[in-house]
């Protein structure tokens, strides 16, 4: 009868935290994953060879992988950015999922909880129903330039309305207040979206298909728009990891420990949201993964959000790297929208991790 | 009484008002707590012991008479108003950065949260986030204090278990001992045994009073047994409706009068090994 929740490599002297063995595991994810997302695809590339090939990208390594040059050029300008985005929108929406879910101690909050979703959704639909008229057929291919923009100004938008809605309920911000406000956020941005669409029925497969989203990028320009911010998020919410341990115990509580929890919680909500903004503005709305990633994570290697946090970042990153090659090589030539891949496969995944997270409880 | 001292008090409180929505909570208190002391605070519901408490550990501003506004429930500071009436060792507890303050005053929650999936070691650890640098982790000290805590209150064989899976009288325990890891000399405890059993709760007051002497910590406590509060107090502070309305040594606030006048409970006061013993009896 006895419940042992630390498995592995916890020993009772030892204070919870990110074991190396796990982080380990975590970068052979990564690994595995790029290397994956660069062999896979509608032309299949020999794995040993894609490996040789990103080794050569280090700066004074000069291997012969036995490619062609074109096959090089699929490696470097088409499927190595694809798979690098892969990892850095799966390891933001995974870090602040587990950020949001620490911050409002609420297993289901996910990054789209403060209005990310209803901001970048109703920006993006004003964007497409407005575009000038005479869009090509294809619905991936015809989205406005401008899309990533309004998403991220949608995105960050809704986030702020959130809080000042829930500031105005009081100074006594508590973390419910704030998740309401969300809700009514949402619900007016959804509300607005809606009737653009009502309006204008041509766009609303365009819209769906953003929102359902996607990985398909411009080579290197996504990355490197995704890049600072996915930076600032990873390193503010990593620094101050600890204090969501703390605030585990509640405000009052916090607050006696020496903690400011509304200063904590204010920043870590903030860089959460601007991490999710950015993830949202180049790959669309993107569900599952801030949900599932913290929570087979916090299963399999604990509950301090000193491991949840840097494991959920490696593992989301690894997970949608690996759900876009089978986005794009299930149906192929088509692609199948990711978002229906991460819940298709998400779900069964995560009740694999629940059952055997079970066994080893009981 | 213990007679004038030169020592400066652990807790010193001087005309305390708080405001909720109006209604004052706590209206003018005066309250004084001497190092090694044990004080605890009765009253009927509502009389404002939860809330000096949170107040003295610095959880309401106390710079003034300490307002709430309309129907939000934040504190406001009332400007312009001299030093705070709340004093830690002399030190105006609003003087205090919450950090500072953490390693002074140590606060048992009444029905503290208990975080899912945590362990004993951990939970007893969080103790030591006064002392841990904001991007840092903590160091062999902190660790060494806590096994340190963890071996005085019986509790190393459960440093691996969920905190969630403990009995109460072991929680109750482990609440105990993160507090005591902060390394704080006043402890306050609000209804530190209103969840447990006769045994459990002699267990931990007896436990308490044990670190009281071995420690030499000060405890300001609130609770409802009145027969077990006067057993283990040096004095009790009777609070009704926001006022002091007696203090003194047990013999001296556990009169049938009193009790009848601010609980409006018939009451009989035996004499006890320990101090009176406060008897319900059917109106």
């Amino acid at each position: 009868m006895q419940k042992t929740i630390r498995r592995g490599p916890s020993l009772p002297g030892r204070p919870a935290g990110l074991r190396p063995g796990w982080l380990a595991g975590g970068i052979l994810a990564v690994l595995v994953a790029l290397v994956a997302g660069v062999a896979f695809g509608p032309v299949s590339l020999p794995p040993g060879s894609v490996a040789v090939e990103l080794l050569n990208l280090i700066p004074g390594v000069r291997l012969d992988s036995g490619l062609t040059e074109r096959e090089i050029a699929i490696v470097t300008e088409l499927r190595l950015p694809r798979a690098v985005l892969g990892l850095l929108v799966g390891g933001l929406l995974a870090l602040a999922g587990g950020c949001y879910q620490g911050v409002f101690r609420n297993p289901l909050a996910d990054p789209h909880l403060l209005g990310v979703a209803a901001g970048a959704g109703l920006a993006v639909t004003v964007v497409i129903v407005l575009r000038p008229a005479g869009g090509d057929g294809d619905p991936l291919a015809g989205l406005p330039v401008t899309v990533p923009l309004a998403a991220f100004v949608g995105a960050t938008g809704a986030v702020l309305m959130t809080y000042l809605l829930g500031a105005a309920g009081g100074r006594d911000r508590s973390p419910a207040t704030l998740i309401l406000a969300g809700v009514a956020v949402s619900a007016f941005l959804a509300a607005g979206q809606t009737y653009l669409l009502q309006q204008d029925a041509e766009s609303i497969q365009q819209v769906y298909s953003w929102l359902l989203g996607r990985l398909a990028t411009a080579g290197w320009h996504d990355v490197l728009l995704v890049l600072p911010y996915a930076a600032l998020t990873a390193v503010v919410v990593l620094l101050h990891r600890r204090e969501l341990d703390v605030l585990s115990v509640g405000d009052q509580e916090a607050a006696s420990l020496g903690l400011h929890p509304q200063r904590s919680r204010l920043l870590l909500v903030a860089a959460a949201s601007l991490g999710t903004a950015a993830a949202v503005s180049v790959s669309g709305l993107i569900g599952f993964v801030g949900i599932i990633v913290p929570h087979a994570v916090r299963l399999l290697a604990g509950s301090s959000y000193r491991s949840i946090l840097p494991l959920a970042m490696l593992f989301g990153g690894a997970f949608l790297t690996l759900t876009d090659v089978v986005a794009r090589t299930a149906a192929a030539p088509a692609e199948i929208p990711i978002g229906v891949v991460t819940a298709f496969f998400g779900a069964p995944f995560f009740v694999l991790v629940l059952r055997s997270a079970k066994r080893v409880l009981t | 009484m213990t007679g004038p001292t030169p020592t400066v008090p652990a807790v010193e409180v001087r005309d305390l008002w708080v405001r909720l929505g109006g209604a004052p909570i706590l209206a003018g208190v005066d309250l004084t707590v001497a190092p090694g002391e044990w004080v605890t605070v009765i009253g009927p519901n509502g009389a404002g012991k939860s809330t000096l408490l949170r107040v003295v550990g610095g959880l309401l501003p106390s710079s003034g008479p300490v307002r709430l506004r309309g129907t939000s429930t934040g504190p406001v500071r009332v400007p312009g108003t001299p030093t705070g009436p709340v004093r830690l060792y002399g030190t105006p507890i609003d003087r205090l950065r919450r950090r500072e303050r953490a390693r002074v005053v140590a606060t048992v929650a009444q029905s503290p949260v208990v975080p899912p999936g945590m362990a004993v070691l951990d939970y007893v650890l969080l103790g030591r986030t006064p002392f841990i640098p904001a991007l840092g982790r903590e160091s062999a000290a902190d660790l060494a204090v806590v096994h340190d805590v963890l071996d005085r209150l019986d509790l190393a064989r459960f440093a691996g278990r969920e905190l969630a899976t403990l009995s109460g009288g072991e929680r109750q325990r482990v609440f105990l001992a993160r507090a005591l890891a902060q390394g704080a000399t006043l402890l306050l405890l609000d209804e530190p045994t209103s969840a447990l059993d006769i045994g459990h709760q002699q267990e931990v007051l007896e436990l308490v009073d044990q670190l009281r002497a071995d420690a030499g910590l000060t405890v300001l406590a609130t609770m409802h047994d009145l027969s077990v509060a006067g057993e283990y107090a040096d004095r009790l502070v009777l609070l009704a409706g926001g006022k002091v309305v007696a203090a003194g040594k047990p013999r001296e606030v556990l009169t049938e009068d009193l009790l009848a006048t601010h609980y409006r409970a018939r009451v009989r006061v035996v004499d006890g090994e320990h101090g009176p013993i406060v008897v319900p009896v059917r109106r």
